[in-house]
């Protein structure tokens, strides 16, 4: 079976030393969020994370942020793509997604714990992203988002 | 990733999810419980014991379940939970919405 995901990894030295990158770019369809998800994951090198932040943290976050700007960024729209680049160094993971959107506010979204809204369906994503990762920053359009994962 | 589903001795329809439950599955999921459900299935747990991970989008689709079931008189538990997908369902207070065994076993048993 052919796959739109093509996985490019690169080596970048800087700062005395050496980050990997891996890019890629994810069409605007649910269902490749979880094999893009162990894509990533089956490459991304050993290091700053434990196997368990990797296989838990780690996936659940970018499934979170590729799901999102899929439905909430590209609204499904399969002219466009949603661009993953995992930047992996010596002590720390960066994960940035950025969907070809209009962005949004990150901080009009309402608590999701509160008892009104505990039993919808939606709006937990970006509750549960803030508390999964060490960081959690948006570019000022809100279209793209950088998950920091520190060492551990 | 797949989901089983199979009946206990009892008619407990036990769910059962093998790798992942996100975005891109959820649906399915959904489907296969709300068939049973249609079937005249009332008591259902869903077991984790092989589950990798869960989104928000699999914990929205549980809750949506949850309450589906309630409406028809039944009940819709949890078991089998790892460490971390029981923090997943605590910091979400998912864990209040739900009652949660550790075996499917002891879930069974308190139906």
């Amino acid at each position: 079976m052919t796959t739109p995901l093509h996985l490019d990894v690169r080596r970048r030295a800087g700062g005395g030393e050496t980050e990997t990158e891996l890019l890629l770019d994810v069409p605007s369809d649910l269902k490749y969020v979880g094999p893009a998800v162990e894509l990533i994951v089956g490459r991304l090198p050993s290091g700053p994370l434990s196997p368990r932040r990797i296989r838990f943290n780690f996936r659940t976050a970018l499934a979170e942020a590729l799901a999102n700007a899929i439905a909430y960024g590209n609204h499904h729209d399969p002219a466009r793509v949603v661009h993953v680049l995992v930047q992996v160094g010596h002590d720390v993971v960066r994960l940035h997604v950025t969907d070809e959107g209009d962005g949004f506010d990150p901080d009009g979204i309402p608590d999701p714990t509160l008892p009104d809204r505990l039993e919808l369906e939606d709006g937990r994503g970006l509750f549960v992203l803030r508390r999964l990762v060490d960081h959690v920053a948006f570019n000022a359009k809100g279209n793209s988002v950088c998950l920091t994962l520190l060492a551990g | 990733m797949s989901f089983t589903l199979r009946k206990d001795k009892h008619g407990v329809v036990v769910v059962g999810v093998d790798g992942q439950l996100i975005v891109g599955n959820r649906q399915e999921l959904k489907q296969k419980v709300l068939d049973a459900l249609e079937g005249g299935g009332r008591k259902f747990v869903v077991d984790f014991a092989k589950t990798g991970y869960i989104d928000s989008s699999g914990l929205g689709v549980l809750v949506s379940l949850s309450k589906k079931i309630r409406e028809q008189g039944g009940d819709l538990r949890l078991c089998g939970l790892n460490e971390d997908l029981q923090t997943l369902f605590e910091l979400t207070k998912l864990d209040t919405l739900f009652a949660i065994t550790k075996t499917s076993e002891e879930a069974l048993a308190a139906f």
